[in-house]
């Protein structure tokens, strides 16, 4: 997958999660931009993103991701 | 398609909670319940799923949430908020996570006993705290944990937790059953179900402190409102049946009743019979059975008739074997039954014939059928029929219903319907609340929707309450007739205001004993307990619901006035003919019990 195609697929999840159609997303997004982004939400786009991809994170991978940026590079790490 | 039917699409679910909590928060007619979520783990989004279930059956919840991991100390301890809070249900999410002395390969079996014994009387202790709120309590028992130091000794030998976890659950399972209001969701089943692996994921467990993996939240937040929607008396009452490839393999009116797949000698037989043996013992939990099929009514009895055929034509009350649509014959049914057609689950492997259901009457359950082989877990793992309280008349239910019918048939033949209604030989018995009967009258009170006037719901704690308070006056009806025994159809409660008020707080009969007069010997019963009270004046009152329009003008009926009616529709009426008043009940032969 290609990297405007795993952030697309991103800005979805992040979409359909916060039901807001319009909502944009940068790679500087993150949690206190967004109201409802809290830790619970947090582990809800992980699962979502987990689906999406076909990926499992460990423990490890999910440690101090700050912003949609680190997100985005776990993926295509993980998915390359 | 309903996205909260078996099987769930658990990531749909969870990614698009907040719309489709936002469409069902549109729903008409929600009861608002206030729920206490207790933790032992983390509870977040067990709050927000739980949320949409209990929506999805018509139930708007509030929540209390107890601390992270403090349910013990939340309700041993209450700070008081708790009780403030006044739940009408509490959950205490715990799980094997929550174990603390497990036992060591030194101990011998007097410390594992006293492990068991320690364990067990924390949760119990925390469990009766609970109870002490006096309202429904749901907790689970314990799952399986994820290792195994033994490998498969785990199981059998006294220091295997496996062996303890079971025993702990052995009792848990027998406090759950000698305690009123305590109500099992099983864990260790749940977890069976999904598989461990995925259920009790050690991710979920080290990074978030979820005791069950996200993915799985869904279904357990499913059963939890099968259990509370059971409770709040929504339930589904009926089947209406597909024959043709639902019941039996094949098309009866082509292949005929000998070309029919049933019976154990196929595999696709075998599924057939099994489904058919699951939906007997449906109805002797008292589950109404019904056909509902595109056919000619000679060919679908063809086919009951086999010699295979677990169910027979006997074992259902409505036949509607023809060629009408089948929304308009659930519809028909709801009618003959005195149902709402809301209470039927619908089952045809035709996606045309569901559709047109779901499209037609959109409160009909419509399970998704695909092969005989899952249509069992199609019905069961949905919980339609979630069985909370059992009582003798639940197992009397559809002989209660078939007598109905011949009722109905004998009524034909009278030329006026009071003659018709003494010639049932009709005996009630009429009493003030008791013990023996108070599961019954809590079971009524929480299921009846239709001649219900103020659809106040009431705990069995709350009408235990009521049998100790002087200034209540409550009053139970049962009726015999020569065609069978109802049971305990009617209740009512009522109140003194001042020396000479009485209002009518509740008052709820089962439709099927409607237009019965039982309604009047109930009246004249009251009548008479007030007139002794030096009673001047009755109130009462009718507050309008989606499914109780039948009585809205009940009391103008029976001689009261209304003297007031509010912009939501709430009316009161009074009654002032005490002094001159003439009992309108003759029909039925009346015993005063107590």
């Amino acid at each position: 997958m290609d990297q405007q195609s795993i952030f697309d697929a991103v800005q979805e999840i992040f979409r359909d999660n916060f039901d807001d159609e319009e909502l944009v997303i940068t790679r500087q997004t993150c949690a206190e931009d967004i109201e409802d982004w809290d830790s619970l939400e947090q582990i809800n786009l992980l699962t979502a993103m987990e689906k999406k991809f076909g990926l499992k994170f460990k423990l490890d991978d999910v440690r101090g991701l700050e912003n949609v940026g680190d997100l985005l590079d776990l993926i295509e790490r993980l998915t390359a | 398609m309903n996205p909260f039917a078996y099987p769930l699409d658990t990531g749909y679910i969870l990614q698009k909670k907040r719309s489709l909590k936002r469409k069902l928060l549109e729903q008409p007619g929600l009861i608002e319940k206030k729920i206490a979520l207790l933790s032992g783990s983390t509870i977040g989004e067990i709050k927000n799923i739980l949320e949409l279930f209990l929506l999805s059956h018509g139930i708007k919840p509030t929540f209390y949430e107890g601390g992270y991991g403090l349910f013990y100390e939340n309700l041993v301890f209450d700070d008081g908020s708790l009780t403030a809070f006044a739940p009408d249900v509490v959950y205490i999410h715990t799980s094997c996570r929550n174990i603390k002395l497990w036992p060591e390969l030194s101990d011998d079996t007097t410390m594992v006993q006293q492990k068991l014994s320690a364990e067990y009387s924390r949760f119990e202790q925390a469990f009766r705290a609970a109870l002490g709120l006096n309202c429904p309590v749901v907790v689970n028992n314990f799952d399986l944990p994820v290792y195994r130091l033994m490998g498969n000794r785990e199981g059998s030998d006294f220091h295997g937790r496996v062996h303890f976890v079971r025993s702990l659950n052995q009792q848990l399972a027998s406090l759950v059953e000698n305690s009123p209001n305590l109500y099992l969701n099983d864990l260790a089943y749940l977890q069976a179900v999904h598989g461990m692996e995925r259920f009790s994921s050690q991710t979920a467990w080290y990074a978030y402190k979820y005791a069950v993996s996200l993915d799985c939240i869904p279904y357990l937040c499913q059963s939890i409102a099968n259990i509370v929607k059971s409770i709040f008396g929504k339930n589904k009452k009926a089947l209406a049946l597909d024959l043709d490839n639902t019941l039996w393999g094949g098309i009866v009116g082509d292949d005929g009743a000998e070309g029919l797949v049933l019976g154990n000698e196929t595999p696709a037989g075998m599924a057939y019979t099994e489904f058919q043996t699951y939906l007997k013992a449906l109805s002797q939990l008292g589950v109404l059975l019904n056909v509902c099929s595109k056919n000619e009514e000679a060919a679908a009895l063809s086919g009951l008739a086999r010699t295979d055929s677990v169910l027979r034509r006997d074992d259902f009350i409505c036949f509607k074997a023809n060629w009408e649509p089948k929304s308009q014959n659930i519809a028909a049914m709801a009618q003959e039954l005195n149902i709402l057609a809301d209470s039927f689950v619908f089952v045809d492997d035709n996606p045309a014939e569901r559709e047109i259901v779901r499209q037609y009457l959109p409160n009909v359950a419509v399970p998704e059928l695909t092969c005989p082989e899952d249509y069992i877990a199609a019905l069961d793992r949905n919980g339609y029929f979630e069985v909370t309280n059992l009582s003798a008349d639940d197992a009397r239910r559809n002989a209660m219903y078939k007598e109905n019918i011949q009722r109905t048939q004998l009524e034909a033949s009278f030329a006026s319907y009071d003659d018709y209604l003494k010639s049932l030989d009709m005996h009630c018995q009429i009493g003030k609340f008791d013990a023996p009967h108070a599961e019954r009258i809590t079971q009524l009170i929480n299921k009846t929707n239709q001649f219900n006037l103020t659809t106040r719901r009431y705990t069995a704690a709350e009408v235990s309450a009521l049998m100790e308070d002087d200034s209540y006056l409550t009053l139970y009806g049962r009726l015999e007739d020569k065609f069978g025994d109802n049971g305990l159809v009617t209740a009512l409660i009522a109140h003194r205001t001042d020396a000479q008020t009485l209002d009518i707080d509740l008052w709820i009969m089962s439709c099927r004993t409607f237009k019965r007069q039982l309604e009047y010997a109930m009246f004249d019963e009251l009548v008479r307990r007030a007139k002794a009270m030096g009673i001047k004046t009755i109130v009462g009152h009718y507050y309008p619901t989606a499914k109780n329009l039948l009585v809205r003008d009940f009391y103008g009926t029976i001689g009261f006035e209304k003297t007031a009616e509010d912009d939501q529709g709430n009316l009161t009426f009074t009654f002032t003919g005490l002094d001159d008043y003439t009992p309108m009940c003759n029909v039925m032969d009346i015993e005063i019990v107590s």
